[in-house]
This record gives C-alpha cells, sequence and structure tokens, in this order.
C-alpha cells in the first residue's frame, strides 16, 4: 500500500473542523460568510507578510499596463472589422445620421496619421471609426483613457477588440503611453485621439493637451484635426440612455509641424485647426475661412461667463446650422 | 510619411510602329465599346502616346509656388484688398476629359486663391462657370469642379453660377478689335479689379486668351471666329502659330488687356492618365503586346458585359469613370506668357513625331467629347470628334494627305440628348437633311437658330446647349472636310452615317476596301491609338 505525502495529502487528512480552525457546523452559520473568509488559513487564505518586509507585487494588468498586442493580431483585427462594419456602422446610422464632410482633404497624404479631434460623447470613437476614410479606418488604434476603459480585464479586452483601443495614462505624465504609441506609429499604425483628455463636462470643448503635437513631432507624421458635432445631444456624459440626432463629422487639412517649431506651440495650431473646422461646420468654409484671417474664429472652449450663459450661447451655436430662428422675429 | 508620390518607371515617349505580320490586332475604341482590328502588313503604322508624364509630388505647394510667383505679375496676394470686387471663372464641365477624379485640380486651385481672398479681406467675391455657349452646369457637376466646400459657401448666396450669355443685362461690351471684332465679356468680370481664370489646358488650343475671350462671351463676340472661314485657316487649330482660332481670340484678348479689368490666369496641366495604371481600364493606355493576362481577362469580360448591357446602361458606366490624372504643372500670371509654359507642357504630353503623311488614317472614336459629358455623343458630335478634333491633333500637316481618306469607328446611332442637345435635333433632321456643306449652312440656317427664342430658354434656364451650338461643331470640320476625298465610318448606323455625308462600312476591311476606290490600291494606313491623347508633329 502505497502512502500519500506532502501538503496537499497533509491537508486532506486533516478534518474539515481543523482546516476551519476550531470553528463548528452550527457557529458557522451565526458568523455568516465574512466570519468564514476570516477563518480560513493559509494556504486556502494568503500568508500575511511578515513585518518589516517589502512586500513584491507582481504589475497590475489592468490601466496602462493593460496588454494589447494581441487586438493587432490578424485575428483580432478580422474580429474589429466585422465590428466596425456589421454593428457599429448600422448603429451609427441610426443613432447619428451622421454628415460626413470634407474627407478629401486627405487625398494627398499617406501613411500614418494621428486623427485629433474634440470629444462629447462615447459615440464619437464609433462614429470616427466608421467615418475616418480606408485606408486608415481599419489601421487604426484609439487613444483611452487607462483609468476608466481599461480599469478592469474585461473592459480592457473590451476596448482593445472592438475600438482598438490602447490605454493612455491622462492624471499622470509617464512615457509608457507615448512609447507605446510612438512604437505603433512607427509600426505603420493610425493613432485617433482626444487631446481634451477627456468628454465635454458642458458641450464646450477644453483645452488641448499636448500629446497629439508630441507624437507627430516624435513620429513626423502628419495630424489631421477632426471636428465632431451633435454627438453631445446623443449621449453626454453622464448620460445613460442614448437619443438620435444628426452628427457632423468635418475632416481638416493635415497638419506638419513648421520647422523648429516647438510642441506648445505646435499643440495651440493644433487646437486652433479644430476650432476652425467647428466655426465652418457651424457656417461654412468661406465665412470660417474669412473670421479665421480676422481673428475671430470661435475657440472651442465656448465664452468665459457663467454656466448657464454659457448654455445659452452652446444653444445659439448648434442652432447656426440650422438655420432656424428660435424666437420669431418681433 | 507623408505626401502621396508617383513613383512610376521613367514614362517612355510615344510611338510610331510600323506593322507587320507579327503585330497583334490594334485597339479601337467604338463609342462604348471597342474593337481589336487587324491592319495590313508592311504598309501600316500605328502611332501611340507618351506614357504619363509624373506628376507634381506635392499639388498643393505646386499651386501655392504658382500663386506666390507668378509669371509677369505681381504675386496673387499683391493683389487682393478689401473692399475690391474680385471674380473667379473656371473652366466648365468640356474640360478634362474624362473628367478628373476628385478632388478635381480646378477646387484645389480655387481654394487656395481664395484662401489668400480671405487672407486680403475681400468679401464681394463672384464665381463663374466660363462656359460660353455650352451647357450650364448641374449642381453635381459644379460640386465635383469646384468641391462642396466652395459650392456649400457661395451658390446659396447667388454667388456661385453659370455663365449666361444671352443675358444682355449681364454682357458688356469693351470694344472691338483691329479687323472689326466685337469683344463681349460678362460684365461682372469687366467691372472686376481682378479676374482670377483657373484653367485646365487638356489640349494645346484650350487657355490663354481664348479662356476670357471665349469663355466669358457671348455669340455676339463667338461669331467672329467660330465660323467656317476661320476654321479652314485653322491648320490645324491646335497649333497656335498656324491657327486662326488662336489669333483671333489673342485679338480679341489685346482688347480685353487694354479696355477690360486685371486678368491673373492660372493654368493647369494634367498627364496622359486617363484610365489608370492599375484599374479595370488600365489595358487601354498599354501597347497591346503588353497587355498582362489580367489585361487580356479583363477585357475579354468587359466585351462581354458590355454586349449583355442596354446602351443606357453603357452609357452610365462609361460616363461614371473619373480619370486619376497627375498634375504636371501649375502656372499663374499674366495671360500670354503663363500660356506659352502651359503649352510647352501640353507638347511635351501630347507630341509624337512622326514622318510623312498617309493615304488613309484610321481613328477609334471613344464615348466622350467635350460636348456630351453625363450625355449622348449624337452624330454631330461623331463628326466633331473625328473631323475636329482627331484629325487636328497635328502640327506640321495632316496626318493623312490632301485627298485622302478618314476612316472612323463609331456605332454613330442616331440618339440625341434631348435636354442637352435640342439645337443638334433640329440641325439633323433640319439642316443636314437639306445639305452637309458647312459653308451653305453657315449662310442659310446660322442666324435662325442663333437668334430662335426657344433654344435661347432653353440655354438660359435649362441644361441645354445654344442654339448656334451644332453649327460651331459643323465648322469645327470643315477644315478636314476641305482637306479629305472621303470619310467612312465602321460599324455606323448606315441612314445616320449617309445623313453625315460620309460613307459606312461594316467592317475595317471593308472600309480598307472602299477606300482604295478614293486614293488607289495598295494606299498606306496611318492609325491613331487615341485616347490617351497624343498630337501627331508631322514632318
Amino acid at each position: 500500500m502505497t502512502t500519500r505525502s506532502g501538503p496537499v495529502a497533509d491537508l486532506l487528512a486533516r478534518r474539515p473542523t481543523k482546516l476551519l480552525g476550531r470553528s463548528v457546523a452550527g457557529r458557522r452559520a451565526k458568523r455568516g460568510i465574512t466570519g468564514i473568509a476570516r477563518s480560513t488559513r493559509f494556504p486556502v487564505r494568503a500568508a500575511s507578510a511578515p513585518k518589516d518586509i517589502e512586500v513584491r507585487r507582481p504589475p497590475k494588468r489592468t490601466g496602462t499596463n493593460f496588454p494589447t498586442d494581441w487586438a493587432r493580431t490578424v485575428p483580432a483585427r478580422v474580429a474589429r472589422v466585422t465590428i466596425i462594419e456589421t454593428l457599429m456602422r448600422p448603429a451609427i446610422a441610426a443613432l447619428a445620421r451622421p454628415e460626413r464632410t470634407n474627407a478629401d482633404r486627405l487625398g494627398d497624404v499617406d501613411g500614418p496619421i494621428i486623427f485629433v479631434a474634440n470629444h462629447h460623447s462615447h459615440v464619437d470613437t464609433p462614429l470616427l471609426l466608421t467615418s475616418i476614410p480606408l485606408p486608415w479606418r481599419h489601421e487604426i488604434t484609439v487613444g483611452a483613457a487607462s483609468d476608466y476603459f481599461f480599469g478592469t480585464m474585461v473592459t480592457g479586452a473590451l476596448s482593445a477588440l472592438a475600438i482598438g483601443a490602447i490605454p493612455i495614462e491622462r492624471s499622470k505624465i509617464g512615457r509608457g503611453s507615448a512609447d507605446l504609441a510612438a512604437g505603433l506609429i512607427t509600426d505603420g499604425w493610425s493613432l485617433l485621439i482626444y487631446p481634451e483628455g477627456g468628454r465635454s463636462k458642458d458641450g464646450w470643448g477644453q483645452p488641448f493637451r499636448g500629446g497629439a503635437a508630441y507624437l507627430s513631432l516624435r513620429c513626423d507624421v502628419p495630424i489631421v484635426p477632426v471636428y465632431v458635432s451633435g454627438t453631445g445631444h446623443i449621449l453626454r456624459k453622464g448620460s445613460a440612455r442614448p437619443h438620435p440626432s444628426n452628427t457632423v463629422v468635418n475632416f481638416g487639412r493635415p497638419i506638419w509641424p513648421d520647422p523648429g517649431e516647438k510642441s506648445r506651440r505646435y499643440n495651440e495650431r493644433i487646437e486652433v485647426a479644430v476650432a476652425e473646422l467647428g466655426d465652418e461646420a457651424g457656417s461654412n468654409w468661406w465665412e470660417a475661412k474669412r473670421r479665421r484671417y480676422s481673428g475671430e474664429t470661435p475657440g472651442l472652449g465656448g465664452p468665459s461667463v457663467g454656466s448657464w450663459r454659457r448654455a445659452w450661447a452652446l444653444g445659439d451655436r448648434s442652432a447656426r446650422r440650422a438655420r432656424t430662428r428660435r424666437w420669431p422675429e418681433i | 510619411m507623408a505626401r502621396k508620390s508617383d513613383e512610376r518607371p521613367t514614362p517612355r515617349p510615344g510611338l510610331v510602329l510600323d506593322v507587320d505580320r507579327s503585330t497583334p490586332p490594334i485597339l479601337f475604341h467604338h463609342g462604348e465599346g471597342f474593337r481589336l482590328e487587324k491592319l495590313p502588313a508592311g504598309r501600316s503604322r500605328v502611332i501611340y502616346p507618351h506614357e504619363p508624364l509624373p506628376g507634381v509630388a506635392d499639388v498643393e505647394s505646386t499651386i501655392s509656388h504658382a500663386l506666390d510667383n507668378p509669371i509677369g505679375s505681381e504675386p496673387l496676394s499683391a493683389l487682393l484688398f478689401a473692399g475690391m470686387k474680385l471674380t473667379i471663372a473656371f473652366d466648365d464641365i468640356s474640360l478634362p476629359l474624362p473628367p478628373m477624379r476628385a478632388p478635381d485640380i480646378r477646387q484645389r486651385v480655387i481654394e487656395a486663391v481664395l484662401d489668400r481672398a480671405a487672407a486680403a479681406g475681400v468679401d464681394d467675391v463672384h464665381i463663374i462657370a466660363a462656359l460660353a455657349l455650352h451647357r450650364r452646369m448641374t449642381e453635381a457637376e459644379l460640386r465635383h469642379a469646384v468641391g462642396d466646400r466652395v459650392y456649400d459657401a457661395f451658390a446659396p448666396a447667388g454667388t456661385l453660377y453659370n455663365h449666361d450669355a444671352e443675358d444682355p443685362e449681364a454682357m458688356t461690351s469693351l470694344g472691338t478689335t483691329g479687323h472689326g471684332e466685337d469683344v463681349v465679356i460678362s460684365r461682372r468680370a469687366a467691372e472686376s479689379d481682378l479676374v482670377v481664370y483657373v484653367n485646365i489646358n487638356l489640349v494645346a488650343m484650350d487657355g490663354g486668351w481664348k479662356s476670357t475671350a471665349t469663355g466669358l462671351s457671348s455669340y455676339q463676340a463667338l461669331r467672329h471666329h467660330h465660323n467656317v472661314e476661320t476654321m479652314k485657316h485653322s491648320k490645324s487649330f491646335m497649333d497656335q502659330e498656324a491657327s486662326e482660332l488662336h489669333r483671333s481670340n489673342w485679338r480679341q484678348g489685346d482688347v480685353i488687356k487694354r479696355s477690360g479689368p486685371t486678368i491673373f490666369q492660372i493654368e493647369t496641366t494634367v498627364n496622359n492618365n486617363t484610365f489608370g495604371h492599375d484599374g479595370p481600364l488600365a489595358m487601354l493606355q498599354k501597347r497591346e503586346w503588353e497587355w498582362t493576362a489580367r489585361d487580356r481577362a479583363m477585357f475579354m469580360g468587359m466585351q462581354t458585359g458590355l454586349k449583355a448591357m442596354t446602351a443606357r446602361a453603357r452609357r452610365a458606366v462609361f460616363h461614371s469613370w473619373r480619370a486619376p490624372y497627375g498634375v504636371t504643372g501649375v502656372h499663374a500670371g499674366e495671360v500670354e506668357a503663363v500660356h506659352e509654359i502651359t503649352t510647352e507642357n501640353v507638347y511635351k504630353q501630347h507630341l509624337v513625331p512622326v514622318e510623312g503623311q498617309t493615304d488613309i488614317l484610321t481613328m477609334g472614336l471613344p464615348y466622350l467629347c467635350p460636348y456630351n459629358v453625363n450625355s449622348i455623343m449624337n452624330p454631330i458630335l461623331v463628326m466633331v470628334q473625328g473631323l475636329g478634333y482627331f484629325f487636328n491633333l497635328y502640327r506640321g500637316k495632316p496626318l493623312v494627305r490632301e485627298g485622302g481618306v478618314l476612316i472612323m469607328s463609331h456605332p454613330t446611332t442616331r440618339e440625341f440628348h434631348p435636354v442637352h442637345h435640342p439645337s443638334y435635333i433640329d440641325f439633323f433632321e433640319q439642316v443636314l437633311a437639306d445639305t452637309t456643306d458647312p459653308v451653305e449652312i453657315e449662310q442659310k440656317y446660322e442666324k435662325q437658330f442663333a437668334e430662335d427664342e426657344w433654344y435661347r430658354h432653353l440655354y438660359r434656364t435649362s441644361y441645354a446647349y445654344h442654339g448656334v451650338h451644332p453649327f460651331y461643331m459643323w465648322y469645327w470640320g470643315s477644315h478636314a472636310m476641305d482637306h479629305l476625298g472621303g470619310v467612312i465610318v465602321v460599324g455606323g448606323d448606315p441612314a445616320t452615317v449617309r445623313r453625315l455625308g460620309f460613307r459606312p462600312a461594316s467592317t475595317l476591311q471593308d472600309a480598307l476596301e472602299m477606300a482604295t476606290d478614293v486614293v488607289g490600291p495598295q494606299p498606306t494606313v496611318t492609325h491613331i491609338h487615341n485616347p490617351p491623347i497624343l498630337m501627331a508633329d508631322v514632318t
């Protein structure tokens, strides 16, 4: 007869009462699950760290550490194309009724592009992924907030698969995100990024952060500014239920950094370019052009006034395109 | 990264191929179809066009450079100022052929001009499709030419529109030339501080003073050079040195220069990349012996497919083609100085040296000429395409000797577009039934058609060519009619071909046989392998 030995055999040889310490079945019910958990011992429960010993934990697999390489393999790309073309496209057509304008401005560009867009809503990304022209549409990654989209393994995996998201650190400065994005651009991937760092809180834009400008300078690729409007009406920040509305996606002319241009100045130009596209979408190309040269292009950030007046002004701005009067003429 | 570049092998110059027994059948365009024809060995030759010259790598920068460093003029920005009247005129739907794949070069240039106008604070801008007596452009056609951005900014305000040569309020006279030719142009253009003309120079006859003196003009001025006498003395009208049409336009240009507005001419040239290097029609711009297995399969598939389609469907397919031209040059500034460079650019792409004339000239006519874009190539347009344009694509002397025969291949059906070509129908039924002599037609019928109120109304409010336009088409062929001993149409509808004054033939072999009645036995044959466009430099 063979005798079992080792920690597993020892564990099995113990009586159940020993395994659970001093407890007995009657007490177990009274103490509840928390009590049971507390009463378990190593190795069922993790061993407590000895005092004064620095514990080395394995790095988290969420946030900026979320691995996304697998989402750029051929099977994942095929799955993503299928999702975009068969699910997102009809959904966006029904929900956002997009008017896509000026994609011809990309006609002279070859190779990867950094698409830079203003950001109102979670609808922006599917809208843009169905609007960006080929060949960039299916060779693109999306810069997504690591703390939001990659907070758990499940949301991270879904984001990476469905929209080709890569984690971007937005709350602190770190090289990891920049290196990842730069590496992908060098490998020929385009990037969609929202330099405002998050969705608009009140319908107006936020100041642009410098990441896109930095990447464009570092990788020597053009930036294509894109202005998106109307998505805030569909699913604004804080809203859970989408409301169908019309949207506009207006592509701008590719921008290259001027020789010797610094990242900060370049970033300002990019923000102005998106603002001009917004002006163009709200009026027309010629009027926007004239305002640009007379220095009267309205900024993305809206007027520096009280919140209700900002909301009021926002109404005027969105109504401009519809060319409908909100009040009767007296 | 970066901007697209045209990386292709160095283009080969045009070629004159002597046909022998080993020469494969040669491609003939045949309306909305094609024929492969064997030419007689030992006495035939085929002229192939130049391969497409490389386009400029960065079109935007080329445009900017042209506007900021013009020839014989101050930079465009220096001519623009707040409070001025600016008129931008551009070539109409008849150029280029086939239409250009978006974005059209006119759009790019006009946007660059408007960008500078906006920077200078110019408010009063009008944009005019300079179509002379051609039909008005539809919204879709205007959008294609100038782009959605420009269209949406100007058309709703009524400041982007088609030229109307029959609006007496909108036209003004600038005087007459030393030869008594009236000079009449658009009043808006005449009263502008600056007219920027945006042209596409597809062939050597385009551009220069023809742009403003013709494009923005009216019947009153055009009749001085769109007539039989001028055409007979334009040998050819593609060769500026030998063209009376050119000289007349230049005389009118002198008057505009003296009494009219300042003109800032922007001329653009495109290459011969008509059917693309890799697309489904790529074989049409290759030499037959270089057709790959894919090309041959595509061609056979296309032939089979086309035969199974209705004429309407075939037309729809062909007219949807947008050529992927490369832009070979953009030059701006003073009209004549700019045009000299543009013409050189055009010649560089089109001129093929050819030695000696031929007894019989053969040509396959394609589905398209300048006057049937998105329309039907009616019998009169077949005539003008063959005897007007293709015959005149020479410098020096015609490819075919005097008294020689022209054989052209086209279905030549009795079909007309009732909206675009109403006066053509009457011209065919009434005028050609009486006579095909251009001089007699001019004297007897031109005035009646030119001043017909119904045609005038259709020209102004519908999408019809002007009443006099079919006459101009007929005059366009008068030099060829004078020069040739006969014209035979292969594969054309016999009754229609006879109405044009030509002889019908079922096959090319029949046509060659019939031609010997005129030019004698064992004639020499030259086939012009066009399009893509070539111009024979005959010595």
